[in-house]
């Protein structure tokens, strides 16, 4: 092989661990799982290939009210947590001058406790009879003898409070890239504060918002640690519902269908918001 | 209500001195700035008559910058005012100002196309959209980059941003034009074709342009006016010819190009009406412009420029009514356009003198440890500093 094609090649060769790495953990796993959502038979007598497509429909049929409440409160935590993530990045972009990295740390802290753990601390600290929903009741988000607990309402604070950092951290690196001779040469263009913000900030920010919410939305929908600890049977997701399949009735062509249908639905929606953001708000909004 | 007048030529605020203060255009009278305990700019004032081009221009950290960024509003000064067509802006935040910058990164907004970039602030005033879009598109031509108008800042090489930069500040008929090392980042050559285009373009519109650089021949070559700053003061100014043929300060002197400085004590009676005279190191007299050396009291500096020295063998004769200095050859350099010479007096006095190429083989030429007559016209000596007069 000559010298300047064995040079094009070598791009290709730093690739291959990697691709490797797809083929083995990616792509294996996909393919075999595609083959289990079309098997039928059952725990007893074992699964074979048929080709049943049907176990998709009757999945949508029976758990479309789970995949809807999963969409719902994955959107509803990415919302709250887009809320408290932008001006918490801001501000440490911005404002926190030195201490960023302490900022930062604090950020990530949680992470170092299991997530299992923290969520069940959060059950005790939100158990009827705490203080906290004592608080609450006086303030009307929780009626006098209601509780907290057990409602959708917990379980979204557990997806937002668990997946908060994956919000703030993005939005903070977009942030943090962003020259601030643009926010000068914007007030020289007759840009008050908020002008440059809503100008030049926010739009520039776009990927880093788009970053966030997917790293939340997505492994929220299907979050399943939450709604089984914060939650009732009344919150069920849909990743407790691939769970209990996979795990305790063995029903595994339903789970993988299941999975499947969750990743369609992502993927969709992924590409409807990325073009949403993508050239819309970039170039026309922007204008 | 915003306080930016739609454009220069239609609506002006009115001057707060009479026909004076609108000549200046910019004025910033007794301005300091200090960060915590270290003082940037001590005591700045200076004035540019409208429509000038006006350049900033010293070593880095001598504040240009900071000045420049006091006068757009970027930087509040601690103390003192800035003025602008007479209108006291020290507090105006810089949307507010009449003026516009070109900034040393340029600051394209990456997020626009080009044409956008160049419409942000007429957007902003809410011009009519069909002016708007005009404008822009006259803008783009006068800076030939209507080619480009679609592309992203990333797409554009050094220079076409650089000319984005300066058609986004000017689209808006600022009073003033702010431009911050605006050639910095480019390659030599470039930036002598943009230097042309700039003043080019400065004298077309009118407006005045206040030029921050470290590059004298940048200023020189487009200036009207040239601030010299060092350590947060202006040094000397005025034009290039001033600065390089009478600087006054040793500062300038070798700012601008490089200068020999002699002390020199001078003799109590001037020579005649025009020249005094005083003595160097080696006790040999110079005689320089007496006039020049007005203020002054005790022992003084002169300067001559390298160029403007001439050498002579010890049997020949100079011009008469030169200074003559008696020195040996310590180094000799050729260089082509020039022969470069360093001699050093018996006193210890070193002399650059820089000769052109014009005899074109050695014989002409000294060699290093010759004994040489180093001798210019005394009305050449500038005199750059000595003690106060009262002092």
């Amino acid at each position: 092989m000559s010298l300047s094609r064995r040079r094009k090649m070598l791009p290709w060769w730093f690739a291959l661990p990697g691709l490797l790495w797809l083929i083995v953990f990616f792509a294996v796993p996909i393919l075999n799982q595609v083959s289990v959502s079309l098997m039928s038979g059952d725990p007893e007598k074992g699964y074979e290939l048929t080709w049943s497509f049907a176990t998709y429909w009757d999945a949508i049929r029976d758990y479309h009210a789970q995949f809807t409440r999963s969409f719902g409160y994955a959107g509803a935590a990415t919302l709250i947590d887009f809320v408290i993530a932008f001006p918490l990045a801001y501000f440490i972009a911005y404002k926190a001058g030195r201490f960023k990295g302490l900022w930062l740390l604090l950020v990530i802290l949680p992470f170092f406790v299991s997530q299992v753990m923290r969520t069940a601390s959060w059950q005790l600290i939100l158990n009827d009879q705490g203080w906290l929903v004592a608080r609450m009741q006086d303030v009307g988000i929780v009626a006098d003898d209601g509780r907290f607990l057990a409602t959708g309402k917990a379980v979204i604070f557990g997806i937002s409070y668990n997946f908060l950092p994956f919000m703030v951290l993005p939005i903070y690196a977009t942030l943090d890239r962003i020259d601030r001779r643009l926010i000068e040469a914007a007030s020289d263009l007759y840009c008050s504060r908020w002008t440059a913000f809503r100008k030049v900030t926010l739009p520039l920010a776009v990927p880093g918002i788009f970053a966030g919410s997917l790293l939340v939305f997505i492994p929220a929908c299907g979050d399943y640690i939450n709604s089984s600890i914060l939650g009732s049977s009344n919150t069920t997701m849909i990743g407790n519902v691939i769970q209990s399949k996979f795990l305790n009735i063995l029903d595994y062509p339903t789970a993988a269908a299941l999975s499947f249908i969750l990743m369609g639905v992502i993927l969709l929606g992924i590409a409807i918001y990325g073009r949403v953001l993508g050239t819309k708000n970039l170039t026309e909004l922007a204008g | 209500m915003t306080t930016v007048p739609e454009s220069t030529e239609t609506s002006r605020p009115p001057a707060a001195a009479g026909d004076a203060a609108e000549q200046r255009d910019i004025c910033l009278e007794h301005v300091h700035k200090r960060y915590g305990d270290q003082t940037v700019i001590g005591d700045l004032s200076l004035d540019i008559e409208q429509g000038r081009f006006y350049a900033l221009l010293g070593p880095s950290g001598c504040g240009k910058t900071t000045t420049l960024r006091m006068i757009g509003g970027f930087e509040l000064p601690t103390s003192g005012t800035v003025r602008l067509a007479g209108q006291d802006v020290t507090q105006l935040p810089p949307h507010k100002r009449e003026v516009n910058t070109v900034f040393q990164s340029y600051a394209l907004f990456p997020h626009l196309s080009v044409e956008k970039n160049v419409a942000f602030g007429l957007e902003r005033r809410k011009v009519d959209k069909h002016e708007t879009k005009k404008r822009v598109a006259e803008m783009l031509e006068t800076v030939q980059l209507s080619h480009l108008a679609k592309r992203k800042p990333g797409q554009l090489s050094g220079g076409q941003a650089q000319r984005v930069a300066l058609a986004r500040a000017l689209v808006n008929k600022p009073r003033a034009l702010l431009l911050d090392e605006p050639l910095g980042a480019l390659d030599l050559r470039l930036r002598r074709q943009l230097q042309d285009q700039l003043k080019q373009i400065q004298r077309d519109i009118g407006i005045t342009f206040v030029h921050v650089t470290h590059d004298q021949e940048e200023a020189m070559s487009m200036a009207d006016t040239i601030a010299v700053m060092n350590g947060g003061a202006i040094e000397q100014q005025g034009s290039a010819e001033d600065l390089y043929e009478r600087p006054e300060t040793s500062f300038v002197a070798n700012f601008l190009g490089t200068s020999n400085l002699i002390d020199v004590t001078p003799e109590s009676a001037p020579v005649d009406h025009e020249f005094s005279r005083g003595t160097t190191v080696d006790l040999e007299p110079v005689r320089y412009l007496t006039h020049r050396a007005e203020g002054y009291a005790g022992p003084i500096r002169i300067g001559v420029r390298p160029e403007k020295v001439r050498l002579y063998a010890t049997d020949q004769e100079p011009p008469e009514g030169d200074n003559v200095l008696h020195g040996k050859v310590v180094q000799s350099t050729f260089l082509g356009v020039t022969l470069q010479y360093l001699v050093r007096t018996a006193g210890g006095l070193e002399l650059n003198v820089v000769e052109p190429n014009l005899v074109g083989n050695s014989a002409g030429t000294f060699g290093a440890g010759q004994d040489v007559q180093v001798a210019w016209d005394a009305r050449q000596t500038f005199v750059v500093e000595g003690g106060s007069a009262g002092a």
